[in-house]
C-alpha cells in the first residue's frame, strides 16, 4: 500500500477522495496508527491517507466549554492546551501511544475509566466536518451544546472507525477539571465490590472510576475538596497512588501484559465475573470487563451476549480468521449497510475495517 | 406562510381511500382503535404548535406492540403516510397531522415496566410522561434528569423523538446522554433494538442518530433510560443586572471558572415583568436583566461554590444578588422562570416561542439586534435564555386577531433564526425542526448535506412514509424559500431549478 499525497488542506483531501472515487482505488484512513490493533485490516486499499497532515486547533474558548480541531491534531497537543485553562476530556480517552490522533480518538470511540459517571466520547461530540465518499465536504451539528437540527450524524461518525466518511473536524464539548482527586484501595472480593458499588450509586458520591483488579476494589473520587474528602470518610480504605488510572486507561497494567488474547466486554452495569476460563479485570463499576482467555471466540460472544452486552477482541487474536468485533443481527447489519451505501457507495473508506461486509 | 403539507414543495404523497383504510385496519389489526369520524379526529389536528390544523385520515390508538407493527405492515405495503404522536405537546409541530396519512397515537403506551435500582436505570414504554419516571425513582433516591418545562405532560417517546432538554443540560445532557436502549417499529413493521443495558454496542451508534430524528426513522415502542441520584443539595443565586451586557459577562465568568451550575437562566425586563406580575415572588422589576444560578451537589462543595459565583457576579457590576434562604424561596425564584411562558402568554392575546441556540459570547450582540428587530417588526420580544448552554427562547409578542400579525410574528422569528445561524449557532435548540424551522433548515444546510440527510432517512424509510414533511426540507423547498430570503445578494441553492 502507497501513502497518499501529504494532504494539508480540505481542498486538497477533497482532491483525494475524488481521485479515490474516480479510479475506484479504497483509502486506508489512519491518524497515529496508535489503534490499528484493534479491528480487521482495512480490505484491498490502495492508499494510506495519513490524517496527520491536517492538523491544528481551529478553535478553543473555555468559557464555552468548546473546542474544535482538525482531525490529524495529536491528543496530547490538544490536552495540553486544555490543561492550561484547567479543563480536559472528559471522556478520558486513551492513547495508546504518543502519536494518537483527535481523529482517531473519536473515529474510535473508546473513552477511559471516568466514562459511566461522566460520558463517552459520542457524549461530548457537538459537530463535525466530514468528506463523503463522492467528496463531497460538510459540516453537521455545530459549536453548541444544544443543537437538534437534522439527524446527529456527528456522533454517528463516533466509533464508526473511518468506514462512513473522511473525518476532518470535531468540536467537542470539554469540562473543568476537577480541583481534586483522590483514589482509594479496599481489599475486598469482586462480589463484594459489586454490592457495595451498587449501593453507593445510589448516593450522591463523586466517584469517577471503579475498578476490581482480582485482589482489590480500587475508586476514585473527583470534586470539590469537601465532597472528596467527605467521599473519602464514607468509603474507607487506604488512599494509593492517582496514577493507577493512567495506567489502566493506557493498558500498562501487568494484567495487560502476557500472551494470552485480550478481549474486552461491555456489559450491564454491575455484572460479575462470567463463567469464562481466564483471568478478568472489572472496571467501569462492572460494565466492562477486561478478559485474558484461550477459550474460542464464540464461547466468549455468546457468554457477553447472554449476559446482555458485546465482546470485541483487542490483541493475540487471528482477526483475518474471525472478525474482532461481535457480529451484527441480519436486519441491523442491512440497517449498516444501506447506511455505508449512502456516505460511501463506492465503499472507499477503511472497506472491512470494521465487519467484512461494510 | 402556509406551514401545512404542500405536495409541491414537500413531494407527492400517495392517496388512500379513507373507507377501504378503515375496512383494511379493522380486518387486519384485530382489537386495533380506530377513530374516524370527524368528532373523534379533532382533538389530533394539531400538536404545541397550534396556528396550523389538518385532520387525518384516521387516528389508531394501538396498545401493543404487534398492533404498532402490524399498522406499519399495512401502511407499507400500501403506501400510506404515517404521523406518530406522542402526548401532543411538541411545540414544531412534529406531531401534525398529514391529510393523506393516518395519525398514530401511543397514548396507550403508558406504563413503567421495570425500576431497577441496582443497575440505576428504568424500563419504560414511550407513553409514559417524563415527570412520571422520576416520581416513580424516588422512592430510591434516584431521578430521571432531562426535565423540559412541559415535563408534567409530555411522554418518554416524544422526548426521545425531538433530543428533549430542560434547565439541566449543562450539567446532566440531554435526552441522548440519558437513554441506554430503543426498541423501535421501523416504517417497514419490523422490530429492532437500538443500544442495549450495557453502555455500548457493536457497529454505528444508531442509538445517538435515532433520537431526536423527529419520528422520521422509526417509532419508540419501548426505553430504557439512565438515573441518578438525587444532587444532596442544591441552592439557587438571583443577580439583578442594569443592563444586558453585563449579565452576558458573567454567565462567562461563572464558566471560565471552572464552575458547571445545574442551571443558569437569563430573562430580560419584560420577560421579569411579566413573571412578576404572574407569581409575585418579589423578582427586581426594574432590572434589565437577572441571572438565576443554581448550584448543586454535595454540601460542602456547593457553599464553597456559592461564594465563588457571589464574587463573580458582584465583579461583573451585578446590582443585587440574593440566595434562595431556603428550598421554598428557592421554588419560588424558579417558579417565575418556569412559568415565564404562560405569564407572557398574559400580557398579550398570542405568543410565538422561539428556541435558537448560539454561543454565549455572542449573546449580547444578538439581543441587541432582536431589539433592532423588534423596533422594525412593531412587535414586543420578551427573551428568556437557557444562559449556560446558550439556548435561547424569544417570546414573540402578537395578536392572531389582527390580519397579518401571524406572518409578521412569523417572519420576525425566521428572521432571529437566521441571526442565530449568522452567529455560529443554530435554528432549534431542542424543541426540534419539525414543521415550524423546515424553511429555515434550508439556512442552515447546503444540498450536498440535505441530500446527506435524505440518504439517512432512506436508509431506515426508503418510501418516506414516515412522518413526511417535517425536519429535512426538500430540495425544491430550499430553492422556493431561498427566493424569499437571499442574503448578501447570494441565491442559496442556485443550481437548482425554481418553481
Amino acid at each position: 500500500m502507497k501513502p497518499a499525497p501529504a494532504a494539508e488542506s480540505l481542498e486538497s483531501l477533497r482532491e483525494c477522495v475524488r481521485a479515490a472515487f474516480d479510479a475506484g482505488t479504497p483509502l486506508a484512513i489512519h491518524g497515529g496508527n496508535t489503534k490499528r490493533f484493534l479491528g480487521a485490516a482495512s480490505r484491498g486499499t490502495a492508499f494510506a491517507l495519513d490524517m496527520r497532515a491536517h492538523s491544528g486547533i481551529v478553535h478553543y474558548d473555555p468559557a464555552e466549554l468548546v473546542l474544535t480541531a482538525r482531525c490529524g491534531t495529536r491528543l496530547e497537543d490538544i490536552e495540553a492546551v486544555l490543561a492550561e485553562r484547567g479543563q480536559m476530556l472528559a471522556c478520558e480517552p486513551p492513547h495508546f501511544g504518543a502519536n494518537a490522533t483527535f481523529g482517531g480518538m473519536v473515529a474510535a470511540g473508546l473513552s477511559g475509566p471516568r466514562r459511566p459517571w461522566v460520558g463517552a466520547v459520542r457524549d461530548f461530540v457537538l459537530g463535525c466536518r466530514v468528506i463523503d465518499g463522492e467528496g463531497h465536504a460538510m459540516r453537521f451539528g455545530g459549536e453548541v451544546i444544544k443543537n437538534v437540527a437534522g439527524y446527529d450524524v456527528s456522533r454517528l461518525m463516533t466509533g464508526s472507525f473511518g468506514c462512513l466518511a473522511l473525518l476532518t473536524e470535531v468540536s467537542m464539548k470539554v469540562l473543568p477539571k476537577p480541583s481534586h482527586q483522590y483514589t482509594l484501595c479496599l481489599d475486598i472480593d469482586v462480589g463484594d465490590a459489586l454490592r457495595r458499588l451498587s449501593g453507593w450509586a445510589r448516593e450522591p458520591l463523586p466517584i469517577t472510576g471503579a475498578c476490581h483488579d482480582g485482589s482489590a476494589l480500587m475508586v476514585r473520587l473527583e470534586g470539590g475538596r469537601g465532597s472528596v474528602d467527605a467521599g473519602a470518610a464514607r468509603l474507607g480504605g487506604r488512599q494509593v497512588d492517582d496514577a493507577f488510572w493512567t495506567e489502566l486507561r493506557e493498558h500498562r497494567l501487568p494484567f495487560f501484559a502476557g500472551s494470552l488474547p485480550l478481549w474486552r466486554l461491555s456489559l450491564p452495569p454491575a455484572t460479575a465475573p462470567l463463567d469464562l476460563s481466564g483471568e478478568v479485570l472489572v472496571d467501569w463499576g462492572g460494565a466492562q470487563h477486561w478478559l485474558r482467555t484461550a477459550a474460542d471466540a464464540a464461547t466468549v460472544r455468546h457468554a457477553a451476549a447472554q449476559a446482555g452486552g458485546s465482546a470485541i477482541v483487542y490483541r493475540g487474536h487471528d482477526t483475518a480468521a474471525d472478525a474482532p468485533f461481535q457480529p451484527l443481527s441480519e436486519p441491523l447489519l442491512a440497517l449498516h449497510q444501506r447506511l455505508k451505501q449512502r456516505f460511501d457507495p463506492r465503499g472507499l473508506f477503511n472497506p472491512g475495517r470494521l465487519y467484512p461486509a461494510l | 406562510m402556509n406551514m401545512l403539507y404542500d405536495e409541491r414543495l414537500d413531494g407527492p404523497l400517495p392517496t388512500t381511500d379513507k373507507d377501504r383504510l378503515l375496512a383494511d385496519l379493522r380486518r387486519n389489526v384485530p382489537g386495533l382503535r380506530i377513530l374516524h369520524t370527524p368528532e373523534e379526529l379533532g382533538p389530533y389536528e394539531c400538536d404545541g404548535m397550534s396556528s396550523y390544523r389538518t385532520l387525518p385520515l384516521l387516528v389508531v390508538v394501538p396498545d401493543t406492540v404487534a398492533q404498532v407493527q402490524a399498522v406499519m405492515r399495512h401502511c407499507h405495503e400500501h403506501h400510506v403516510p404515517v404521523v406518530p404522536r406522542g402526548a401532543g405537546t411538541g411545540l414544531s409541530g412534529g406531531a401534525m397531522p398529514v391529510e393523506k396519512g393516518i395519525l398514530l397515537s401511543l397514548a396507550r403506551f403508558k406504563h413503567i415496566l421495570d425500576v431497577d435500582p441496582h443497575t440505576c436505570t428504568a424500563r419504560v414504554q414511550p407513553g409514559v410522561r417524563n415527570l412520571a419516571v422520576t416520581e416513580a425513582a424516588a422512592a430510591y433516591g434516584l431521578y430521571y434528569a432531562p426535565d423540559p418545562s412541559s415535563q408534567i405532560a409530555c411522554s418518554i417517546g416524544g422526548n426521545i423523538a425531538e433530543n428533549a432538554g430542560g434547565v439541566h443540560c449543562l450539567k446532566y445532557g440531554l435526552t441522548v446522554h440519558n437513554v441506554l436502549r430503543v426498541d423501535i417499529v421501523t416504517a417497514d413493521g419490523s422490530l429492532l433494538t437500538l443500544g442495549s443495558e450495557a453502555l455500548d454496542s457493536p457497529g454505528f451508534d444508531l442509538l445517538a442518530l435515532f433520537i431526536g430524528s423527529e419520528g422520521l426513522l422509526g417509532i419508540v415502542v419501548e426505553a430504557t433510560v439512565k438515573l441518578l441520584p438525587q444532587p444532596e443539595t442544591a441552592r439557587v443565586l438571583m443577580a439583578s443586572f442594569d443592563d444586558v451586557r453585563k449579565a452576558a459577562r458573567a454567565v462567562g465568568d461563572i464558566i471560565g471558572a471552572g464552575m458547571i451550575p445545574a442551571g443558569l437562566e437569563m430573562m430580560d425586563n419584560l420577560a421579569i415583568r411579566a413573571a412578576e406580575d404572574f407569581v409575585h415572588v418579589g423578582y427586581p422589576v426594574d432590572a434589565a436583566a437577572i441571572l438565576l444560578c443554581e448550584l448543586d451537589g454535595v454540601e460542602a462543595d456547593v457553599a464553597v461554590q456559592c461564594t465563588r459565583a457571589r464574587e463573580l457576579l458582584e465583579a461583573a457590576g451585578a446590582t443585587e444578588i440574593r440566595l434562595a434562604r431556603d428550598d421554598d424561596e428557592r421554588k419560588r425564584f424558579w417558579a417565575g422562570r418556569k412559568n415565564a411562558f404562560p405569564a407572557v402568554g398574559r400580557m398579550s392575546p398570542d405568543y410565538y416561542c422561539m428556541d435558537g441556540t448560539i454561543p454565549k459570547r455572542a449573546l449580547a450582540q444578538v439581543l441587541t439586534e432582536i431589539a433592532e428587530l423588534s423596533r422594525q417588526s412593531g412587535l414586543k420580544v420578551a427573551n428568556v435564555f437557557h444562559a449556560g448552554d446558550g439556548n435561547m427562547h424569544p417570546l414573540i409578542l402578537f395578536d392572531a386577531n389582527e390580519p397579518g400579525a401571524l406572518e409578521r410574528a412569523e417572519a420576525l422569528g425566521g428572521k432571529i433564526l437566521e441571526l442565530c445561524v449568522a452567529v455560529g449557532g443554530t435554528i432549534t435548540g431542542e424543541h426540534g425542526v419539525g414543521r415550524e424551522k423546515i424553511n429555515q433548515m434550508c439556512v442552515q444546510f447546503g444540498a450536498d448535506e440535505l441530500s446527506l440527510l435524505h440518504g439517512v432517512k432512506a436508509a431506515f424509510d426508503p418510501q418516506g412514509l414516515l412522518n413526511p414533511g417535517k425536519n429535512i426540507p426538500t430540495l425544491a423547498r430550499c430553492a422556493e424559500f431561498g427566493r424569499m430570503h437571499v442574503h448578501a445578494g447570494q441565491l442559496p441553492h442556485p443550481d437548482l431549478e425554481r418553481f
